[in-house]
């Protein structure tokens, strides 16, 4: 069989797999279908919150942005992971005791208001959309890359697959579903990565191959290599970042406390049995994303050696020919600007923006770019995101990694599709409609609603991942920020600070978001031109300004919940209540 | 409150966690990256290292360690969950 066929295979058996768990765990009743009935086993539900978290981007795109940006990818590999601790120690067991549905449940007994909830409610929804809107592109791309399938009818098979399982199966479908996709995709990312590891320096274990010397007899262990390579081709070296301190330590601010405020990640430690089972989860959810999360530096490491190996001043007709594959679809792009018939790479960008193609050929079988080229001598444009996807293809590895990879791809791109869908139909259907709007529902008509929610979400996702207004792809990251800023601070604040009221917590909320918001609209389309640190508020890009608004959500609250009345004394009660782990019932405690 | 103890000792623990997560990540890998790189560790450039791969190893074994000690606490001042049957 070849790559495609067994593509085919690998991605219609782990559907399968998906669907036959659905059947198998399908909810029957709000309980089943908001939390998995609270009785997940805490070793399963970090599984679950792994697979949840780590998403199109972690697995397709994060082992590319740092194979291109070298330390200052350490962002990321930090942010998304030291999030976890403030989850654990700060969050997750308190709000498993308080013990009910959602994030805007919280919010809104803890600040006794509708008010609170529905705000609560927008900022979640904000969030949640950008989130999924990427997973969906990410489901289109690897369709139409492996499957020779256009994107639409990817992400219509990617819209069916999640419909079944998230819609009949709730949040105990999607549990389960997510054990296995956590499976698939940990595998799939392991085994090539291990595979290239012993290619490159011998070592089978990436985190060590990544220190290891390389195995050509230079003597020079990897990173020195790479270090090397670039500096001789006039890039900064890899092991040194660009970015200033204060924006290193801003964005990485964010995207922890972004982490530790997303819905869908902390709705997870709603659905084991116990206080205690909440922090085993966390430290468990991490172990797993860690297996991903230290394999990645090493990829990107080894994949921008390879790179540059095998691009670097290549004849066009003699490159490899994943090279000219990704070239078909647009995502690499080549202008040989001094007409030697050799790839150049250098820094800087060949031309502006993404690369435009007429539709001729040169004689040489290129494909033509219509951009205007940049003074720089850099001839190659590279979308980051292929680096994981070609990695096997760089690597010459055999066709059923390859496969492999795809199925890993869908997995994590499906799974968390599914998750961030559940808490936006959870939040309309439990938040705004039975205690809001509708109070009356039995719980019959709730899950009826959750579920015309789910069907109504995932179309609107499924609209927003074929065709993406041009601003998606720039909010996902900002998704983090705004989380930051708006439920992080109103949660912990619930939770360590017995006097807090809700005229605190919703005009810090209301602050933090409507700061990050301006910051990041402005920066990014008033006035995209000014996007440089010399404009930015203390040298602070968009992506960090969360830590910024998070302060200034803390510092309002605080303020006025000082000179606004003191909380009631059930509230109170409630406070002291989830500050002890003992008593805990039935995620449904009313 | 009744468990005023309990909660000072679940802060005292927090805060001493929560310091060594702020060394790894910010103080090793961003503040005083440039000074831990003069040091070679694995083939690494030390600082390099707790960026990109220590640091997350450290924060693994913080959860744990929270969870172990957390158990104890929570027994010794009597508001464990443990007879708790599952939901």
């Amino acid at each position: 069989m070849d790559a495609q066929q067994l593509t085919y295979l690998f991605v219609f058996l782990s559907f399968s797999l998906y669907i036959g768990i659905a059947i198998w765990s399908r909810a029957g009743s709000t309980d089943e279908f908001y939390v998995a009935g609270g009785g997940v086993h805490p070793i399963a539900n970090g599984m679950a919150t792994a697979a949840d978290w780590m998403s199109a981007a972690s697995f397709i795109s994060m082992a590319g942005i740092i194979a291109f940006m070298g330390y200052d990818g350490t962002v990321y590999l930090m942010g998304w992971t030291g999030g976890y601790v403030i989850l654990a120690l700060l969050l997750a067991p308190y709000l498993r005791k308080f013990g009910e549905f959602t994030v805007p449940d919280f919010i809104g007994s803890r600040y006794y208001s509708t008010a609170a909830r529905v705000v609560a409610v927008i900022c979640l929804i904000l969030i949640s959309f950008t989130y999924v809107a990427g997973q969906m592109r990410g489901v289109g791309i690897v369709f139409s890359q492996f499957l020779n399938i256009p994107i639409f009818w990817g992400v219509v098979v990617g819209m069916a697959i999640v419909f079944m399982y998230a819609v009949l199966g709730g949040m105990k479908g999607i549990t389960y579903t997510q054990v296995a996709q956590y499976c698939v995709l940990i595998f799939a990312y392991l085994v090539p990565a291990i595979f290239i590891s012993m290619l490159v320096t011998g070592i089978p274990i990436p985190q060590i191959g990544l220190g290891a010397e390389v195995a050509d007899g230079s003597g020079l262990s990897v990173l020195q290599k790479l270090d090397n390579t670039l500096v001789e081709l006039g890039f900064a070296p890899y092991t040194e970042g660009m970015k200033s301190k204060i924006d290193v330590f801003a964005i990485t601010m964010a995207l922890m406390i972004g982490t530790a405020g997303l819905p869908h990640v902390i709705v997870r430690f709603f659905t084991v049995p116990k206080v205690s089972d909440a922090r085993k989860s966390a430290g468990y959810a991490l172990l797993f994303i860690a297996l991903l999360y230290t394999t990645a530096p090493a990829v990107g490491a080894f994949a921008r050696l390879n790179f540059v190996d095998t691009v670097h001043n290549t004849q066009y007709t003699e490159v490899a020919g994943w090279f000219k594959s990704w070239e078909d679809i647009g995502l690499i792009g080549w202008q040989d600007k001094n007409n030697d018939g050799r790839i150049q790479y250098y820094p800087g960008a060949p031309f502006d923006g993404k690369p435009s193609f007429d539709d001729t050929r040169r004689p040489d079988g290129s494909r033509t770019v219509t951009n205007t080229p940049t003074a720089s001598n850099n001839e190659v444009y590279v979308d980051r995101d292929i680096m994981v996807l070609a990695n096997p293809e760089i690597a010459q590895l055999p066709g059923w990694v390859i496969a492999l990879v795809a199925a890993g791809s869908l997995a994590a791109a499906l799974s968390t599709a599914a998750g961030l869908l559940l808490v936006i139909s959870t939040s309309i259907s439990h938040d705004l409609l039975k205690q809001t709007m509708a109070k009356g529902l039995t719980d019959r008509q709730e899950l009826f609603y959750a579920r015309v929610a789910a069907v109504t979400a995932i179309l609107i996702a499924g609209y927003l991942g074929i065709d993406p207004p041009g601003f998606v792809a720039q909010v996902v990251a900002f998704a983090f920020g705004l989380a930051a800023a708006s439920l992080f601070p109103a949660i912990l604040l619930g939770i360590f600070d017995r006097r807090m009221n809700k005229e605190g917590a919703i005009s810090g909320m209301l602050v933090g978001l409507i700061f990050c918001f301006s910051y990041i609209v402005f920066f990014k389309f008033v006035a995209p031109e000014l996007n440089s640190a010399e404009h930015w508020w203390f040298g602070i890009s968009p992506e960090g300004i969360g830590t910024v608004g998070a302060l200034l959500n803390f510092s309002v609250a605080f303020a006025v919940s000082r000179l606004t009345p003191d909380v009631p004394d059930d509230v109170q009660q409630l406070v002291n209540n989830i500050r002890i782990p003992k008593g805990v019932g039935d995620p449904r405690s009313h | 409150m009744d468990n005023q103890d309990y909660w000072k000792a679940n802060i005292r623990l927090m805060l001493v966690l929560l310091a060594i997560w702020f060394t790894v990540s910010f103080g090793f890998g961003i503040l005083l990256v440039e000074q831990l790189n003069q040091i070679t560790f694995f083939g690494f450039k030390f600082g390099f290292w707790w960026a990109q791969q220590g640091s997350i190893y450290v924060f693994i074994g913080l959860i744990f360690y929270y969870t172990y000690k957390m158990k104890k606490i929570d027994r010794q001042f009597g508001v464990s969950d443990d007879d708790e049957d599952d939901a």
